[in-house]
């Protein structure tokens, strides 16, 4: 295993958006996108993301790139915290920190040609020798596995897989050390999706990248990460190795959301723990866990006391009461700081 | 094996465009018994959707247009149905679901009022009767509170509620055939679970057969009796559930099942089948999937395969499924398959 060095901490991560109303536009409340959410990225490694909608998984990637300002918090970046840095300084680190989005329908300006879009990102960051950028947009074309001929296109030319190949290849262009996939394979066919999973992990390879897989595919996830969290209503509840996460997942939470991915193997016998009702509004989440409400293991406490994201076992997070006691008293944050624990 | 409520015969629904006649489903042979739940999988534009909005003459037209084929329910022929008969069979004894339950209810009438369209013109109930029978069948979809909101607007509701709403619609005059068409691709693993879980329900209580059209393989795990496999506009295999999962014949489908990741399993690197979907285009020579092919050879782009039989009930169209081709080729495919 390379899990050494973090490569990007996050400490108390919120973003509220505020829901204005009335007459005169007053805030009237705020939707808890993310909601207390602390993490570490180590260098090298895939960091999966799951959850279901609304639950504020693309609102942590965003917030951590600061293309969504964090309402409060600490992203840390090789040591820097970068949620006070103005604009400038901000642009510059873009060119280690990336992201590659959903739609690449919609993440591609469609009357641009190919080098331009694969060529912007250089010319933004100093490339700007015209000869020098069209080899590199070249080079990168070949390296996502499209051919030369292909910068003189336009978006609209290209099938959905060669098109977020594009978008992979544009994350590329400055040699980041992060890229930040916020659901980089959901708007793809079953036979392609496989192509550019293979692709993202033969690229990770090649040039020691770090992922922060953002998904709701829970066996895409588990295909790809080294490590997966699992967020419910803007609150991380989980969070371990990927193996442990699917073997022996200890919040009631990820035990449902398991089981309920049918799997294409018929010959599985699976107990299914249907859970009953809709995730609640993230404007007016439950009090105390946020899970309570849905949760067939509920108790008095959890109606009133939010559970705290701490260690059951060395590396794997857990925020549920079922393991007050068990749960080695050490913060998250104190974790990162003497760093070899983890 | 009880008796058969929709039998489509070579349906052939093509659209007429600016850029020429496209065939996005050709040729296409399927059935349906009581009480079965049949899937058609296939990727984007592979025809699936077109299929089963041709059953219901929902097509738009223009552009699109059946051009041959027969569509039996029960006997009779509805490729060529009047308008009138049609209203007759649509939401009574055939029923439909889509994809985004937002865009299949209007949002300006209440769940209620939307409701009882069914019943007042298929069954000439009074409105009271209706809205009784409307809170009845929220019910029985697993809706809390039928009684306040019947009086909901739609936007009012979840997704996973607005496709309960839009299923006990559909079930509200006991069809025969239900034709659900990517019943729970926006909705949420849970409330996937939930959806499926009540589909199942319905399937076995009211013996109602059920169509179902995904893209997902683990929903056809969990939910089908049979499966029907779609290329390019082509069925290209049939089987029950467990013979096309666990022993897939086409190359297409074994491709496609090899391509997904699994939740159980450790895999290292993941197969894809290389290339993309082409597009229907008339006139086409040759297998459609021999271009992306591992196991093609020559007559694989010089001629068009049919359906071969390779078991009871199972069909697959492939040139090494024809008895003529003899042993030869199949011995040098199997030395293809082991060297892979």
């Amino acid at each position: 295993m390379r899990l050494q060095k973090p490569l990007l901490e996050i400490n108390g991560l919120k973003k509220y958006f505020p829901i204005k109303g009335g007459v005169l536009g007053r805030t009237v409340g705020e939707v808890k996108a993310v909601d207390d959410v602390s993490f570490t990225v180590f260098e090298g490694e895939i960091l999966g993301i799951v959850g279901e909608s609304g639950c504020g998984k693309s609102t942590t990637g965003k917030a951590i790139l600061r293309l969504i300002e964090p309402t409060a918090g600490e992203v840390k970046f090789e040591d820097q915290d970068i949620t006070h840095i103005n604009a400038e300084e901000m642009r510059k680190l873009r060119r280690d920190m990336q992201i590659i989005f959903q739609d690449p329908y919609a993440s591609l300006n469609p009357r641009h040609t190919v080098e331009k879009i694969i060529g912007e990102p250089l010319l933004i960051h100093g490339m700007n020798h015209a000869k020098e950028r069209k080899s590199r947009v070249k080079e990168l074309l070949e390296v996502v596995g499209l051919s030369a001929y292909h910068a003189s296109r336009y978006p609209h030319q290209f099938s959905g897989g060669q098109r977020q190949r594009i978008g992979i290849a544009r994350a590329l262009a400055n040699n980041p050390k992060l890229i930040i996939c916020d659901e980089p394979v959901s708007a793809l066919d079953v036979s392609v999706q496989a192509q550019i999973l293979n692709l993202m992990e033969a690229l990770r390879d090649e040039f020691n990248l770090t992922y922060i897989f953002i998904a709701h595919d829970l066996s895409v996830v588990k295909h790809i990460s080294d490590r997966v969290g699992v967020m419910y209503l803007g609150r991380m509840v989980e969070l371990t190795s990927k193996d442990k996460l699917y073997d022996e997942a200890k919040h009631p939470y990820t035990q449902a959301l398991l089981s309920a991915v049918p799997d294409p193997d018929p010959d599985i016998e699976k107990e299914r723990v249907i859970l009953k009702g809709d995730v609640p509004s993230p404007a007016d989440p439950p009090t105390g866990c946020a899970f309570h409400t849905r949760c067939p293991m509920a108790m008095d406490i959890c109606k009133t006391v939010r559970p705290a994201f701490l260690p059951v076992e060395d590396n794997h997070f857990v925020a549920c009461h079922l393991y007050d006691g068990q749960q080695q008293n050490i913060s998250h944050y104190q974790l990162n700081k003497e760093g070899e624990h983890v | 094996m009880s008796r058969i409520v929709l039998e489509i015969k070579n349906l052939s629904t093509h659209f007429f465009t600016d850029s020429g006649e496209i065939p996005a489903v050709d040729q296409v042979s399927l059935h349906v018994h009581k009480g079965e739940v049949v899937g058609i999988v296939g990727e984007s534009g592979c025809g699936k959707s077109v299929t089963s909005l041709s059953i219901m003459q929902l097509v738009p037209n223009p552009p699109g247009k059946i051009v041959g084929g027969e569509i039996n329910y029960k006997g009779e022929n509805l490729a060529f149905a009047s308008e009138k008969r049609m209203k007759k069979l649509r939401g009574n004894e055939i029923s439909m679901i889509f994809q985004e339950p937002m865009t299949s209810l209007n949002p300006l009438f209440t769940i209620g009022n939307q409701m009882r369209e069914a019943f007042r013109f298929h069954q000439k109930i009074s409105k009271k009767e209706a809205r009784e029978k409307s809170i009845s069948m929220l019910k029985l979809v697993g809706i809390p509170r039928a009684e306040s909101i019947i009086d909901d607007y739609p936007h009012q509701l979840s997704g996973g509620m607005r496709q309960r709403v839009m299923i006990a619609m559909a079930m509200s005059c006991d069809p025969e055939l239900l034709i659900a068409d990517e019943p729970t691709t926006a909705l949420d693993v849970t409330i996937q679970a939930q959806i499926l879980d009540l589909m199942r329900k319905l399937n076995e209580e009211k013996d109602t057969a059920i169509l179902l059209i995904t893209h997902d393989l683990g929903v056809v795990a969990d939910i089908c009796d049979r499966v029907v496999v779609m290329y390019a506009g082509q069925v290209v295999e049939e089987g029950s559930k467990r013979e096309i999962l666990k022993d897939p014949k086409h190359p297409y489908s074994q491709g496609l099942i090899r391509s997904l990741p699994r939740i159980h399993e450790r895999e290292q690197k993941l197969y894809s089948i290389p290339g993309t979907v082409p597009k229907p285009k008339l006139g086409r020579v040759g297998c459609r999937f021999a271009p992306r092919c591992e196991l093609a050879f020559n007559r694989c782009f010089e001629g068009n395969p049919e359906l071969y039989v390779t078991g009871e009930g199972r069909r697959s169209r492939c040139f090494l499924y024809d008895k003529q081709e003899g042993e030869a080729i199949n011995d040098a495919t199997t030395e293809a398959v082991i060297g892979d």
